[in-house]
């Protein structure tokens, strides 16, 4: 195997580190702790970076690519496949490789629409059978809801087990942790009077390994979201999907961020002719509208794309290669709100005494911005990045849809809905391509936009005053 | 408040400056003229010959700043940025690449623009007013927690979603109204309900909790509370005195985008086949016609920089405690 690290590879590693760096940091500073607590003892904020855990855990597995070394005969140097691989092709290789000819409704062993064939000798006008969805049975129009009903029993059954068993590891765990009897664990356990939200964490987990291996199991023997037009399977493209719209989000914060941070610290800090010409540029920038922009220079792309065909070694570095610049794109059409927001708090922020006597005590100015500037705006930097990355995710399908988007070959939920559109103005419908885009797709914005909501909650100094008072008191009763 | 207005509009001038050399920079230098005659005549097996005649055509040919072959004010004039966008400050565009004259084309199609986006504007501001104010007088009630939920789980949701299942349900299971299209005259009503809805709906939660967040604000604050302890009812307190100082805000912040309704919505135009600016943009953009593109950035900044002074001067209006700088 030879490893091919793409570009938004690196740059999802670069996120991973940069999440567990942070994560040491914030166990290191008290203040930092004490509102990551307050966010994540709200049980909405759990189960929704629970959600969001699993589909980060998919978009790194489809990260790990290599290229496989191809059969040779002995003796010969070592051939590498020119296609690259990554993990989760690998997983999903049974129900990738296991297509049809057309359109299947899921769980169905009979294609969608009637064709002509040959049946014992006859020519006959029926649904042919599929041939992977179904094809162990004899006759699916007798056994196949038993055959579904029986596989989803041993489906249930497996996944009572592993959540039985995490239950108890934890309930003992905590036992021993807490020395307290097993009654009184379990019993705070059930009654959600413990100190982390342990029941939503429960109820979550429960739900999510219950559609896991429904899921897993059913598609041993079925395509379980069905198949689009070239036969291929929707659950595999929407998987495939799930990394796109993750790195879309991700990798356009990682852009924003220090675009944003920087000028605005610098706008705001240094005053005089720099904030004239920072304000100016980013004015300049907002005042193109969004969509023109990124059209515009993705057609540029293009044209460079186009131009270059030889740096790009295979058809998915040069797709990634777009995906980048998209990112790229975006955020540099996008840093402009937060730009501002950074520059006006800076503006605020050095004219207090702290900042003042820092100065007074011949502090250098880039010290006063890092060790008492850019701290006491994290806040706001860490609000509006959680609450962007749900739109960028949106305006990917947006984007798609009017061709400006990701490339055409890439999986993603807005290529699954620019191609599935069509299909809807067909008889009888086809309905679950684009329910499966939309149905992925709300997942990951919703618990996006949960997530984004705690936090704002627990690090705005604002909303948390008001919470404690009137604002999300319902929260807490439904939470207690 | 002349000095105000007028360093205003230098400073918009200066801004329209910066993108018509932007747009020029990028059309022309990063992506010469060459390219663009290539991609319009399609694939790389095109003769430097019928390129050439492309890019004459359109007087592409000639020089980009400066032009050695002419005499006097036309070594300037005669020029690739004098004709092709520095005239764009008079609102003349020239023709498309494919030969159309895109100014009667933008004054024809901001016609059904408009009759898409003002009123997707003007009842979306007021039924999100409406629900967000219904909000916060049974804040801190279960409506509002479960209301406020609802505004996440719209949010959530892809516009494009809101735009597939419209036409799903009205146009083909229902059959109540066309699935796309467009009839000049009042006619067009009839395909023009179901987008407005659609717009409407695709931006209420968003719009709803970002107004609710507003009214909380207002209602924290002094002047409420003297309000109510001079007795008057919670209704009158909320409809009366938390609603104007409210506005102030929204109403401020509405006038920003109000120049911008012109430019139509890409992506309703486009899903309901409406001829308005945004399914032109969408058709240059599918076309690769870069002339149009760049008449439409122009258009979209100037108007974006229209809504900003206008919102200065709102502001100045409204709240007497901004200086005129």
């Amino acid at each position: 195997m030879q490893p091919v690290f793409l570009i938004t590879d690196i740059f999802v590693y670069a996120i991973l580190l940069f999440v567990l760096w942070y994560i040491w940091h914030v166990r290191s500073d008290r203040n930092l702790r004490a509102n990551w607590r307050l966010a994540m003892k709200r049980p909405v904020a759990m189960v929704s970076s629970m959600v969001l855990g699993f589909f980060l855990l998919v978009a790194f597995t489809d990260s790990i690519h290599y290229r496989k070394v191809l059969p040779s005969a002995p003796g010969q140097a070592i051939q590498y496949s020119s296609e690259a691989n990554s993990v989760l092709d690998e997983i999903l290789q049974p129900l990738a490789t296991a297509r049809e000819r057309s359109y299947s409704e899921p769980l169905s062993a009979v294609a969608f629409r009637k064709e002509t064939f040959e049946r014992d000798g006859v020519s006959v006008r029926d649904y042919p059978r599929l041939r992977f969805g179904g094809k162990h049975l004899d006759q699916p129009e007798l056994q196949l809801s038993a055959d579904i009903y029986q596989r989803t029993a041993v489906a249930l059954g497996w996944a009572s087990c592993i959540v039985l068993g995490v239950l108890m590891l934890g309930l003992l765990l905590a036992r021993y942790g807490s020395r307290q009897s097993l009654a009184i664990v379990a019993s705070k356990f059930l009654h959600g009077q413990t100190e982390w939200p342990w029941r939503s964490m429960a109820i979550t987990f429960t739900l999510m390994t219950l559609a896991i291996c429904w899921v897993a199991f059913l598609s041993q023997g079925y395509h379980v979201f069905g198949t689009d037009r070239t036969g291929n399977s929707v659950l595999v493209f929407a998987m495939k999907s799930v990394r796109t719209a993750l790195v879309i989000g991700g990798l356009t914060t990682l852009v924003v961020l220090p675009l944003a941070l920087l000028l605005g610290v610098m706008a705001g800090y240094l005053r005089g002719w720099v904030d004239e010409v920072i304000q100016y540029v980013y004015t300049l920038l907002a005042s193109i509208p969004d969509v023109l922009l990124i059209a515009a220079s993705v057609l540029l792309l293009q044209v460079f794309i186009d131009k270059n065909q030889g740096i790009f070694e295979t058809s998915l570095e040069r797709a990634d290669a777009r995906l980048f610049f998209l990112c790229l794109i975006l955020g540099i059409t996008s840093f402009t709100g937060l730009c501002r927001l950074v520059r006006g708090e800076t503006l605020k922020l050095r004219e207090l005494e702290y900042i003042q006597s820092a100065r007074a005590f011949g502090v250098s100015t880039p010290r006063v911005l890092w060790r008492h500037i850019i701290p006491n705006l994290m806040h706001l930097v860490l609000i509006n990045t959680v609450m962007q990355f749900s739109s960028f995710v949106l305006a990917e399908a947006v984007l798609s849809y009017v061709g400006v988007g990701v490339d055409p070959k890439t999986a993603s939920f807005g290529v699954m809905i620019n191609t599935a559109r069509a299909e809807l103005a067909a008889t009888p419908l086809v309905w679950w391509t684009l329910t499966t885009a939309f149905g992925f797709m709300f997942l990951i914005v919703l618990s996006a936009n949960l997530l984004a909501d705690a936090i704002r909650d627990a690090f705005d100094p604002r909303t948390r005053l008001r919470s404690a008072s009137s604002a999300t008191a319902p929260t807490q009763e439904v939470a207690a | 408040m002349l000095r105000f207005l007028t360093r205003k509009l230098a400073y918009g001038l200066a801004i329209l400056v910066g993108i018509n050399l932007l747009t020029f920079v990028l059309f022309f230098k990063v992506n010469t003229p060459d390219d663009m005659a290539r991609m319009q005549l399609g694939g790389k097996r095109v003769t430097p010959d019928a390129i050439e005649k492309w890019k004459a055509e359109r007087g592409y040919d000639r020089p980009l700043f400066f032009n050695e072959q002419e005499q006097g004010i036309a070594k300037l004039s005669n020029t690739l940025f004098m004709d092709s966008s520095l005239r764009m400050f008079a609102f003349d565009f020239g023709r498309a690449d494919s030969g159309r004259d895109i100014a009667s084309e933008i004054v024809r199609r901001a016609g059904p623009s408009l009759a898409l986006a003002l009123p997707t504007f003007v009842v979306g501001l007021g039924v999100s007013i409406v629900l967000a104010l219904g909000l916060a007088f049974f804040r801190a009630t279960y409506l509002d927690f479960w209301g406020t939920v609802l505004c996440v789980v719209f949010m959530s949701i892809s516009s494009l979603f809101f735009i597939v299942m419209g036409q799903f349900m009205f146009s083909r299971v229902l059959q109540l109204m066309p699935v796309s299209g467009f009839a000049p005259g009042m006619d067009a009503w009839r395909f023009l309900v179901l987008p407005i809805a659609v717009g409407i709906l695709s931006r209420l939660g968003g719009e709803v909790r970002f107004n609710r967040t507003l009214f909380m604000e207002e209602i924290g604050k002094d002047y409420v509370r003297t309000a109510r302890s001079k007795g008057l009812s919670e209704s009158r307190v909320l409809l009366v005195h938390v609603l104007r100082n409210a506005l102030i805000p929204i109403l401020s912040a509405s006038v920003a985008v109000i120049p911008l309704l012109f430019m139509g919505s890409l992506i309703t135009e486009s899903f309901f086949a409406i001829p308005g600016l945004g399914s032109y943009l969408i058709e240059a953009i599918a076309g690769q016609d870069f002339a149009i593109v760049r008449a439409m950035v122009f258009m979209g900044s100037f108007l974006y920089i229209l809504g900003l002074i206008l919102t200065d001067i709102s502001y100045t209006l409204a709240d007497p405690r901004i200086r005129l700088q």
